[in-house]
């Protein structure tokens, strides 16, 4: 089926050649910093990590949305959404590539990454991350592609397909999980060490990755002339508003506790992040972050007036609206805030910033093209094949 | 019909890239086993153990001395002659072969190997 | 005649056995095969040993930066550390102020001498260390005298510890230190780009039966020994003084006490 890839008109191959000039900065950058160091980040010793394992976290929640999809169709039987739940584990395999990507290019030794393998720890979460992040992306792959060289053919998908299609909803919930555990076991990092971080996560997850497909899916429509089915995307639309809802919600009880509680551990990096904080060495009111987290926790209110009432949501322009500044919202939430905020304050209250590099965003710009090529590519195919077949 | 052509340059490409090592290096002088210098009679006459077993297996003893040393808190080593020396790269072996340039690196650099160990432990300064 | 599956699978299994057999009795045979001498192995004949090693600093005895600045040359010296600036900076032995060295002892109306004072910072070698717990490969671990350890060649760099550590011990080389050094001890390895690296309580001193080269530098104002022997130096000195630990809330319990 990879053939049908390479049969397309001319913005199909402008597109693909954007994104492999894009994957070529990124990999020039990626040599200075695998020649220099990660000094050429901004990361320090008090913010040791930073904008590659945010997009990992990201982008982690991106992959695990698939199973909106998957779940309502093999588990619920939920034939409307059956042209389309390819499409959601294919940009499942783009997302997981990407974030085995960033934790690639975080590594200090990225030569040594297999003793990860060589010497497995299970006390170590990132050990499980590995796994399930592996085992998510290799499911992805055999269920997309079997069940979709199934409809080539012209008959149903097998049966091992549907159960693989059921073990990685399990899968799809625990990427998430254990990414949030991550951070959500670790003492002394007032922020991360929150039993709702995983919860937070997986609704997070569930309404930015279902939108960031949407929005995609609006685009194939466009561009290939495929159809996406009515009922289907207003299903897709009430999935990302439900998940929204408990995303802002969750992060309101977060808000509770740290400030009705008052004990200061819990409060220093939610302040930190919509006030700033003072470095008590140098006395200087830090708060490079809080411009981002005003326009997150306005853009997050305002997608939900607008996803709410279903009146704006099924008008289409309002729906692309809100969902653009949906995933912009849970994107600075998660891509920007959520680690870095964790090392502020550090480990002795003093306040040290963090904002990427150059470095850091043209090495984040290439894997962004890895994954946009991967899912360009998948997404081809299957419309390809799905226009033959009907 | 069958694109005889397209898969006989592809077939050439690929052989092309597989067989790089080799039509790359056609030509040039076959290997010879460097002569290495060996540590003058007054400073040593035995290594701790065989030379052969060392020429063949000095990087398998060196990486279970890293972990003897490192994860399991020992020290000294018993040569096959009975006596004990440090178990280190710095203290012991490179205060006989004292010299890295004539010793490690004239085997390391035929054989085009490339060793880290000197991204991280320091070798004795070259006298000139 | 008709294979059945089990007839291959008997086949398949006295092929594989017969290989393994063969393979086995040529390695044995084989001069050159390499057999780790791990019996030939010990620690050395005076190297200190103790249950739990663990460290009494006595706060009142330093006066200011210049009686520290000895004992943090000695150990920056002796471990090869850099003097790299700024916020990538590598440090095994530090001061900082009360407030930042005990964060969850904010104490109102504090003693000016406390309030004043600086405090030797290090790695505590923890008990219950978070560090251990998250690191993906064993390149950081504990050891059965308490001291936790880094294996260096096994470090990938992830960083992961450097989140897990409550006490901010750990450095990361963002790039290569050697530049960095002013003066390479020639008997102790430096490190490498991309790995991370903290205090070993002198694992290297211990073992040659050296106590560790801070408190050899301190003259007495440290006292390093066995928490886990009842009748040790260490033990009869915490037992008549009232000492911290820093952020004990937290579980790790730390083996490093200060005298206030």
């Amino acid at each position: 089926m990879l053939e049908k890839a390479l049969n397309g008109n001319k913005y199909y191959w402008w597109w693909i050649g954007l994104l492999l000039a894009c994957i070529a900065v990124g990999a020039y950058n990626y040599v200075l910093q695998f020649q220099h160091g990660l000094q050429l980040t901004n990361m320090s010793r008090d913010v040791s990590w930073g904008f590659y394992v945010a997009q990992l976290t990201y982008l982690v929640g991106v992959a695990a949305s698939g199973v909106m999809l998957v779940l309502p169709y093999y588990l619920h039987d939920y034939k409307k959404f059956g042209n389309l739940v390819v499409f959601g584990e294919f940009m499942a395999i783009g997302a997981i590539i990407m974030c085995l990507l960033f934790v690639i290019v975080d590594l200090g030794q990225p030569k040594r990454l297999m003793n990860v393998v060589l010497h497995p720890t299970p006390n170590s979460v990132l050990f499980w991350d590995m796994i399930v992040l592996n085992g998510y992306m290799f499911l992805n792959i055999i269920v997309g592609w079997a069940s979709l060289e199934a409809q080539k053919k012209g008959v149903p998908y097998a049966k091992w397909v549907k159960i693989l299609a059921i073990v990685s909803v399990p899968f799809a919930f625990s990427i998430h999980t254990v990414t949030a555990f991550l951070y959500a076991g670790i003492p002394a990092r007032h922020f991360w060490l929150t039993a709702i971080m995983a919860a937070r996560f997986l609704a997070s997850a569930f309404c930015a990755g279902p939108a960031i497909m949407l929005l995609l899916l609006f685009i194939v429509e466009k561009v290939a002339k495929f159809e996406l089915g009515e009922y289907a995307v207003k299903m897709l639309a009430r999935i990302i508003t439900y998940a929204m809802i408990f995303n802002v919600f969750f992060f309101g009880l977060e808000l509770f506790t740290a400030f009705y509680s008052q004990i200061p551990g819990h409060m220093h990096s939610i302040v930190y992040l919509f006030a700033g904080l003072e470095d008590p060495a140098t006395g200087q009111h830090l708060g490079v972050m809080v411009p981002y987290f005003w326009t997150a926790a306005f853009l997050a209110l305002l997608s939900l007036a607008l996803l709410i009432p279903s009146t704006t949501r099924n008008c289409k322009p309002v729906l692309i609206f809100a969902l653009l500044i949906l995933i912009a919202a849970t994107w600075i939430d998660k891509g920007m805030g959520l680690v870095v905020a964790g090392f502020i304050p550090n480990m002795f209250e003093g306040v040290t910033e963090y904002m990427p590099s150059s470095t850091e965003l043209f090495i984040s710009l290439g894997i962004y093209a890895i994954g946009a090529l991967v899912v360009t590519v998948l997404w081809k195919i299957a419309v390809s094949v799905k226009k033959a077949a009907a | 019909m069958y694109d005889g052509g397209k898969i006989i340059a592809g077939l050439i490409v690929f052989l092309g890239i597989v067989g790089f090592p080799f039509w790359y290096n056609a030509g040039s002088a076959g290997y010879k086993t460097p002569e290495l210098k060996l540590p003058p009679k007054s400073k040593a006459t035995e290594c701790i153990e065989a030379t052969e077993w060392m020429r063949a297996e000095h990087m398998q003893l060196l990486n279970t001395w890293r972990d003897s040393v490192v994860r399991e808190g020992n020290l000294e080593y018993t040569t096959a002659s009975g006596s004990h020396v440090e178990m280190s790269l710095q203290k012991s072996c490179m205060d006989c072969h004292d010299s890295k340039k004539d010793f490690c690196d004239k085997c390391h650099t035929a054989a085009a190997v490339e060793p880290y160990c000197w991204d991280c432990h320091i070798a004795p300064k070259e006298e000139k | 005649m008709k294979t059945t599956r089990r007839d291959f699978l008997k086949v398949a299994g006295v092929t594989a056995l017969g290989m393994a057999a063969g393979a086995g009795s040529a390695l044995a045979n084989s001069k050159g095969a390499y057999l780790p001498h791990y019996e030939h192995m010990a620690p050395g004949h005076q190297h200190l040993t103790a249950k739990r090693w663990g460290m009494v600093i006595d706060t009142r005895a330093f006066h200011g930066e210049e009686d520290f600045a000895p004992l943090i040359e000695a150990c920056h010296k002796e471990h090869n550390v850099p003097h790299l600036p700024g916020k990538q900076e590598v440090k095994w032995l530090w001061t900082d102020s009360f407030h930042a060295s005990f964060p969850h002892n904010h104490q109102e109306f504090l003693a000016e001498r406390v309030h004043h004072s600086r405090y030797l910072l290090l790695c505590n070698h923890c008990d219950n260390p978070p560090c251990v717990r998250v690191c993906p490969t064993k390149a950081t671990f504990k050891r059965e005298d308490g001291i936790v350890m880094m294996d260096m060649h096994r470090c990938i760099g992830c960083r992961f510890c450097m989140a897990g550590c409550p006490y901010g011990s750990r450095s990361f080389n963002f790039q290569d230190p050697r530049p960095f050094i002013a003066e390479e001890n020639p008997v102790y390895p430096t490190r490498m780009k991309g790995v991370v690296e903290k205090c070993t309580f002198c694992t290297e001193r211990l073992a040659e039966g050296k106590m560790p080269a801070c408190v050899e530098a301190s003259e007495g104002k440290i006292v390093f020994g066995d928490l886990g022997d009842p009748d040790s130096e260490i033990r009869h000195i915490l037992a008549e003084n009232f000492t911290l630990r820093r952020k004990p809330d937290l579980g790790t319990s730390p083996s490093v006490f200060y005298i206030i």
